[in-house]
C-alpha cells in the first residue's frame, strides 16, 4: 500500500501562508529552461541538481548538493514512489498529498468529504466541514495533469454538492483534458433535479460516465444502507434524468450482509427498469472507513453469496447488460462469473494474503484491498494449485 | 448511541401502502399469478394475495419488498415507481410510433406445391391472372416509403414468389434506388419453399442481402405428405436448397417455419429432431389457421386447440430437455411470449399485439393491387370475405388506406384494454387482440372470449410456461435466455 498523504520532514519556511500549493514534478534534469519555471524538480538521484525549477523536493537518503535550500522540501522514504509528471499538493503546515500519479491508471481526485448519504460501509466517511478548497485545488490540478492522461476520476464525498461549480469543473476538465475519459462517483440524488441533469449533459463531455450506487431493488434496504430516507427514489429518478439526456451511467453495487440476498432481485430490477444503463459493477466490501465500525452488520464471507453473485451475473448478461465483478478474490467466485470478472482494485491498495503464496492464478486474480489484509478477510480462500 | 440508524427506522408503518393497478389469475396448487400494466409478474399463494389486497401485508414481509420493487404496490413517497411504470409503458408501445415496418408483396398466387392446409395458393398456368404487375408494384413502393418507420422490411410472399422472380428483382432494385434518398434500414425477405431456387437467384439474393424464409414440416414422409408437389420431392428439394442457400448467403440468412397438420400431432419429437438434424437453432411450433384451404379441406377441424396444446406442451418440454443437455435450441412462440413476460419491449408479432398489429405493424399488397391489413386478412379474401381490405393501390391514397374505416374500426373494436373479459385477464399484457381470427370465427372482431380458441391457445401456452417456471428453476433460466432473443 502506498502512503498517499503525510507530512514532509522539513519544509522551506515561507513568510506568508498561502494555502496549499500544487506542484507538477519533473525528474528530467535536462528539461529546457523555459519549462523549468512551471515545474518542481524531484531529487531522486545523487546527481547534480539542475537550477531554475520553481521548487525542489529532496527524497530522504539521496546524497547530493542542494542548490536552492530556501525552496527545497525534504520528503520521507514513503514518498519515493513520486515520479515524473506527478502532481502533488503541499500545504503551509507541511502536509503533502499525491494528487495524480503519472504511472497509474487509477487516478481519482477527491472533491469533497461532504455527502448527503451516510453509507454504512463508506470508505471515505463524510465530514460536515467546508472543504471547498478541494474543488479549487481540483481546478488547478486539471491544468497541471498531462494531457495524454487516459483516465481520471472525480470522487468524494458527493461531488455534486457543489451544484453548478461541479458542472463547471467537468467543463474545465473537458477543455484541459479533451482526450481523457472521466469517471465521476456520485450517489445520483442531485440529478433527480432535471435542470441539474440537463446542465450536466450540456457540457457535452465526449467521454464521461457517472457511477451511481444502487444497493437494492427494495427502497427500504437501499435507504437503510445509505442512511437516508427517500434516497432510493431520488437516485432512481436521477439515473432516469441522466439517461434522458443521453449521459453514460454505471450502476455500482457493494455486496455485504445487507445487500447480498436481494442481489438477484436487484439484477431483475435493473434489467426490467434500467436496461439502458451502460454497465453494472458488482463490488466486494472494502474494510475501511465506516465498514470497520459496522463490521458486524456488514461482513459476510464472499463464499456465502457465491450463488447470488452467479445468479445476478447470469440475469444481467442474459439481458446483455455489460456487467463487471470487482474486488473479489478469484477463488471465491463460481466459474460462471469469470466472463464478468475484473482485476480491479486500485494499484495503490491491492495486496495478496499469505495463503495466496503458492497460487498459480495470481496474475488473473484481483487480490485484496490492503485494508482487507490488515483488518480481516475471508477464511475460505484457497490457492489454485 | 450509534450514529447509524437501524433498519426499522426505514420500514414503513403497517398498512400504509397503496395498490398499483394489477390483475391476477389462478394457477395450479393454490398459486396465483399477478401481472401489472406492463407485464411484470409475481406468483403468490392465494391467501398471500388476500393479505396484499386487504392491506394486511407486513412491511417486513419478503413479498412486500418484491411487490414494491416490481411495481404492484407503492408507498406514498414512492414517485420513481410511477415514473418507471410510465417509461415501461411507453417502451412497450414505442413501435406504434414508428408505424408500419413489414410490407408484404404477394407477387404471385401460383405455386408448385398443393398443400392441403394452404390458405391461398393456386395451381394455375395462367400467369397473368395471379401475378403482380410492375405497375402495381410501383404503386406499392410509393406507399411503402410513406411509412414513417426508419426500418422497412419488404417480404415477398405467394404462392411461390420464385415463380414471379422477375418482379421480385424489379422491386428490390427499385426499392434500393428509392432508398438512396430515403436512407431507411431496408431489408428484404423471400418466403419460399426453396424448391425452385437456382444459382442465379441465390447470386441475386447475395448481392442484395436478401433473407430466405422457408418451410420444413418435419421428417421426409411427413413433409412430403403435407406438402405435395409434382415428383413428390418437396423434402429433398428443401434440403438441397437449404444447403446451397447457406453456402452462398450464410447460415443466418435462411430460416424455416413449420405448420402443424393433423398428421404432425403425434410426431412432435420427430419434427424437432428433424430441425436439429438440419442444424436449425429453433422451431416455431405453429398451429393451423382457420383460413383458406385449411377450412375447405377440413384440416382445420381435424384437431381442436386442446389437442394442439398437448402437441405443443410435449414439444416444449422436449426442447427444454434438449437445452438442459447443452443444446441451444429455441421454441419461437414461447420466445415471443417470454419476451413480453420478461422485458418491456414488444417483439412486434402481429398476433400478439394490442392495438392489433394489423395494418400498423404489417400491411399486405395483394397481387391484384388490393391492400389488406394482414396476411390472414388476404387469406379471408380468398374465402370471399373482404372485411379487412383497407384499400386498393390503384384507386386509394396512403391517407385513405391507413385511415380507412375497415382498419380503424377493427383496431378500435378489438382493443384489449376495452374488450370485455380481456380487461380483466391477467394475461392481457402478454396477449394481442387478433381481430381477424375472431372475425373469421365469430363474425365480429371481438368474438366471444370464453369460446375463443385463440384465448384458449394463448392461455394454455402461458399457463404451461408459468407452471414450468414455478417447478423447474433450470427451465426458468432457459426461458430468460429466450426472452432476450427477439
Amino acid at each position: 500500500m502506498l502512503t498517499l498523504s503525510g507530512r514532509v520532514i522539513k519544509k522551506h519556511s515561507s513568510v506568508i501562508p498561502t494555502g496549499p500549493r500544487l506542484y507538477s514534478l519533473s525528474t528530467n534534469a535536462n528539461l529546457p529552461l523555459a519549462l523549468r519555471g512551471k515545474k518542481a524538480f524531484l531529487i531522486k538521484e545523487s546527481a547534480e541538481v539542475p537550477t531554475g525549477f520553481s521548487h525542489y523536493f529532496h527524497l530522504e537518503g539521496v546524497d547530493t548538493k542542494i542548490v536552492d535550500p530556501e525552496n527545497t522540501t525534504n520528503l520521507g522514504k514513503e514518498f519515493s514512489y513520486f515520479g515524473n509528471d506527478d502532481v502533488v499538493s503541499l500545504s503551509d503546515d507541511g502536509r503533502i498529498r499525491s494528487i495524480y500519479r503519472a504511472d497509474s491508471d487509477h487516478n481519482s481526485i477527491l472533491l469533497t468529504e461532504q455527502c448527503n448519504n451516510y453509507c454504512l460501509m463508506c470508505s471515505q466517511p463524510p465530514k460536515r466541514v467546508d472543504d471547498s478548497w478541494l474543488l479549487k485545488e481540483a481546478f488547478e490540478a486539471i491544468r497541471l495533469i498531462p494531457r495524454e492522461t487516459k483516465v481520471l476520476g472525480f470522487t468524494g464525498g458527493e461531488p455534486t454538492v457543489y451544484g453548478q461549480e461541479f458542472i463547471n469543473l467537468v467543463g474545465h476538465t473537458k477543455n484541459w483534458l479533451p482526450h481523457t475519459s472521466l469517471h465521476v462517483l456520485s450517489n445520483g440524488r442531485s440529478f433527480a433535479n432535471e435542470k441539474f441533469a440537463y446542465e450536466y449533459a450540456k457540457v457535452q463531455h465526449p467521454d464521461l460516465m457517472v457511477g451511481i450506487p444502487v444497493y437494492s431493488a427494495d427502497p427500504t434496504i437501499h435507504d437503510y444502507v445509505v442512511q437516508a430516507e427517500g434516497a432510493f427514489d431520488e437516485t432512481i429518478r436521477g439515473i432516469l434524468n441522466l439517461k434522458r439526456f443521453g449521459q453514460k451511467v454505471e450502476i455500482r453495487v457493494v455486496l455485504h450482509k445487507q445487500t447480498y440476498k436481494g442481489l438477484p432481485e436487484l439484477a431483475n430490477f435493473i434489467a426490467r427498469n434500467l436496461l439502458f444503463v451502460d454497465q453494472v459493477a458488482l463490488m466486494g466490501l472494502e474494510h475501511t472507513g465506516f465498514t470497520r465500525a459496522n463490521i458486524d452488520s456488514l461482513w459476510i464471507d464472499p463464499i456465502e453469496y457465491k450463488e447470488q453473485l452467479s445468479e445476478a451475473v447470469k440475469i444481467l448478461s442474459n439481458y446483455s447488460i455489460h456487467t463487471a465483478v470487482y474486488n473479489h478474490p478469484l477463488c471465491l467466485v463460481n466459474p460462471d462469473v469469470y466472463p464478468a470478472y475484473v482485476k480491479s482494485i486500485s494499484d495503490w491498495k491491492n495486496e495478496f494474503a499469505a495463503e495466496c503464496e503458492p497460487c498459480t492464478r495470481k496474475n488473473e486474480c484481483g487480490g485484496f484491498f490492503s485494508s482487507g489484509i490488515q483488518n480481516g478477510y475471508s477464511q475460505s480462500i484457497k490457492p489454485f494449485l | 448511541m450509534s450514529k447509524f440508524s437501524t433498519l426499522d427506522k426505514y420500514v414503513s408503518q403497517q398498512g400504509k401502502y397503496e395498490l398499483l393497478p394489477f390483475r391476477f389469475e389462478s394457477l395450479e396448487d393454490n398459486d396465483v399469478v399477478l401481472t401489472n400494466f406492463v407485464g411484470e409478474f409475481v406468483i403468490l399463494k392465494r391467501d398471500k394475495l388476500d393479505e396484499v389486497v386487504q392491506k394486511r401485508l407486513s412491511p417486513t414481509d419478503e413479498t412486500y419488498s418484491l411487490l414494491r420493487s416490481r411495481h404492484f404496490i407503492k408507498e406514498v413517497s414512492d414517485t420513481a415507481s410511477i415514473e418507471l411504470l410510465g417509461l415501461k409503458t411507453r417502451t412497450k408501445h414505442s413501435n406504434i410510433r414508428n408505424f408500419t415496418n413489414l410490407h408484404l408483396f404477394v407477387v404471385s398466387l401460383r405455386c408448385d406445391h398443393s398443400c392441403q392446409y394452404c390458405q391461398v395458393s393456386r395451381q394455375s398456368e395462367n400467369k397473368a391472372a395471379f401475378d403482380m404487375t410492375e405497375e402495381t408494384a410501383d404503386k406499392a413502393l410509393q406507399i411503402v416509403f410513406r411509412s414513417p418507420n426508419p426500418a422497412i422490411k419488404i417480404e415477398f410472399q405467394g404462392g411461390e414468389p420464385l415463380l414471379n422472380f422477375d418482379l421480385v428483382r424489379y422491386v428490390v432494385i427499385k426499392a434500393k434506388q428509392i432508398n438512396e434518398v430515403e436512407k431507411r434500414d431496408l431489408q428484404f425477405v423471400i418466403t419460399t419453399t426453396l424448391s425452385l431456387i437456382t444459382d442465379e437467384i441465390l447470386d441475386f439474393c447475395k448481392e442484395h442481402k436478401i433473407f430466405l424464409s422457408s418451410s420444413l414440416d418435419g421428417p421426409e414422409d411427413l413433409h412430403n405428405r403435407n406438402r405435395p408437389r409434382p415428383g413428390k420431392d418437396s423434402y429433398s428439394r428443401f434440403v438441397d436448397g437449404l444447403q446451397k442457400a447457406r453456402d452462398k448467403l450464410g447460415y443466418d440468412s435462411v430460416s424455416a417455419l413449420m405448420t402443424t397438420s393433423p398428421a404432425s400431432l403425434t410426431r412432435v419429437r420427430d419434427i424437432i429432431d428433424e430441425y436439429l438434424k438440419h442444424d436449425l437453432d429453433g422451431i416455431f411450433l405453429r398451429h393451423l389457421s382457420p383460413y383458406g384451404f385449411a377450412i375447405k379441406t377440413k384440416s382445420y377441424e381435424a384437431y381442436n386447440v386442446d389437442r394442439w396444446l398437448e402437441f405443443y406442451r410435449e414439444g416444449l418440454d422436449y426442447i427444454v430437455e434438449l437445452n438442459k443437455q447443452g443444446v441451444r435450441f429455441t421454441e419461437h412462440f414461447a420466445s415471443l411470449l417470454l419476451t413480453k413476460m420478461f422485458t418491456s419491449s414488444d417483439p412486434g408479432f402481429v398476433d400478439l399485439m394490442n392495438p392489433s398489429g394489423a395494418g400498423i405493424s404489417a400491411v399486405v399488397f395483394n397481387y391484384d393491387g388490393d391492400v389488406y391489413a394482414s396476411d390472414e386478412s388476404r387469406m379471408l379474401r380468398e374465402m370471399g370475405d373482404t372485411t379487412f381490405k383497407i384499400g386498393n393501390l390503384h384507386t386509394n391514397s396512403y391517407e385513405e388506406i391507413f385511415t380507412s374505416e375497415a382498419l380503424l374500426n377493427a383496431l378500435d373494436d378489438s382493443f384489449t384494454l376495452s374488450a370485455p373479459m380481456c380487461t380483466d385477464c391477467a394475461f392481457e399484457p402478454w396477449c394481442g387482440s387478433e381481430p381477424v381470427f375472431h372475425h373469421a370465427i365469430f363474425g365480429d372482431v371481438l368474438g366471444r372470449k370464453p369460446e375463443s380458441e385463440f384465448c384458449k391457445r394463448i392461455m394454455g401456452v402461458v399457463r404451461h410456461l408459468l407452471n414450468k417456471m414455478q417447478t423447474d428453476p433450470e427451465a426458468k433460466e432457459i426461458f430468460m435466455r429466450w426472452a432476450n432473443k427477439c
